[in-house]
């Protein structure tokens, strides 16, 4: 899956399952501070991600993700290894 | 007009007593009830025949709730055999009652893995699942002894006091989700648990009880069945003590 298509998908599931403003939605805004999602808003993220990409993402790995680019890139790495 | 939803339960320790009351209560009212249990079978199979024979639906799941493996294997038991479960009621419970002067760390351990560490381990197996819903009901069953203490039930107390605990911070976490979490509390309930005390104790026990008598099993159930209804919907985090007013 090419990279753009990845980070289209990913900001429709931010729209659609935590309800943000598409137009906040960029690569470099970080979840808590910039998009207000609390800690359980990026863990349901995660869920939804594993659930549309097919990927399994340990909790270990979710941990480090603090941006909408870091979550695109995981994704990314996940379907291609 | 719809009928009452047909909600997916889980009821740890159902085999007998105050669990085994519950899974019929929740089922007589539509629900799919998986009763778990850990050694006694046939007390399993009693309770989903009966449940059966009343029009209801309940299969048996058996495994040891304080063991993470089993509580993973049982979720997924679930999940295949009756779907995603909605409703969570954590009431398996044993006692390994000793002074403090004796109590072998087994003793304390054994109490507080069977439990509390249940608990933890029961909610966050379902949590997943009731996340993606964004519905929810986790009812755990406590303990007077919980509450106020028993003499002789240091480890009995302590681990129902956790569940007390444990039930506010959980609810703190997931109420924005649309899961509720609580508990109850029951008193001197006629169980096998408390038949064990002994005569001498149970009628000491009801000396101090406001309505003068022991409760029932159902009688507790009724408690769980209202905080796992939609009717409870605004209330999160509360324990409601079952005890006959043994506290007045």
């Amino acid at each position: 899956m090419e990279r753009s298509e990845i980070e289209a998908k990913l900001v429709d599931l931010l729209v659609d399952e935590l309800g943000l403003e598409r137009d906040d939605i960029t690569m470099e805004a970080r979840f808590e501070e910039d998009l207000d999602v609390d800690s359980l808003g990026v863990v349901e993220l995660l869920m939804a991600l594993e659930d549309n990409f097919d990927v399994k993402i340990p909790d270990e790995e979710a941990e480090k993700i603090t941006t909408v680019g870091e979550a695109a890139e995981l994704v990314s790495q996940k379907l291609d290894g | 007009m719809t009928g009452p939803i047909s909600r997916v339960v889980l009821v740890t320790g159902g085999s007998r007593g105050i669990g085994r009351a519950t899974a019929e209560l929740l089922a007589g009212r539509g629900h799919k009830v998986a009763v778990n249990y850990v050694s006694n079978a046939t007390a399993a199979a009693d309770a989903v025949a009966a449940i059966d024979a009343a029009g209801g639906t309940a299969i048996a799941v058996q495994g040891d709730v304080g063991e993470e493996a089993a509580v993973e294997r049982i979720v997924d038991e679930v999940q295949d055999q009756l779907g995603q479960i909605e409703i969570l009621v954590n009431n398996a419970g044993i006692t390994r009652d000793d002074l403090i002067m004796r109590m072998k760390p087994e003793a304390w351990d054994d109490v507080l893995q069977t439990n509390l560490r249940s608990v933890y381990l029961c909610s966050r197996a379902v949590m997943r699942s009731m996340l993606r819903a964004r519905w929810g009901r986790i009812i755990s069953v406590s303990s007077v002894a919980g509450v106020y203490g028993n003499a002789g039930q240091a480890n009995y107390s302590a681990a129902k006091a956790g569940i007390i605990g444990f039930t506010k911070g959980l609810a703190k976490e997931v109420g924005s989700r649309g899961i509720t979490v609580n508990a109850v509390a029951p008193g001197f309930i006629a169980t096998d648990m408390t038949a064990a005390l002994g005569e001498d104790t149970t009628s000491a026990a009801v000396e101090r009880i406001t309505l003068g008598r022991l409760g029932t099993a159902r009688e507790v159930a009724t408690a769980v069945g209202y905080l796992a209804s939609d009717d409870a919907s605004y209330i999160t985090g509360q324990t409601v003590v079952v005890d006959g007013g043994l506290a007045l």
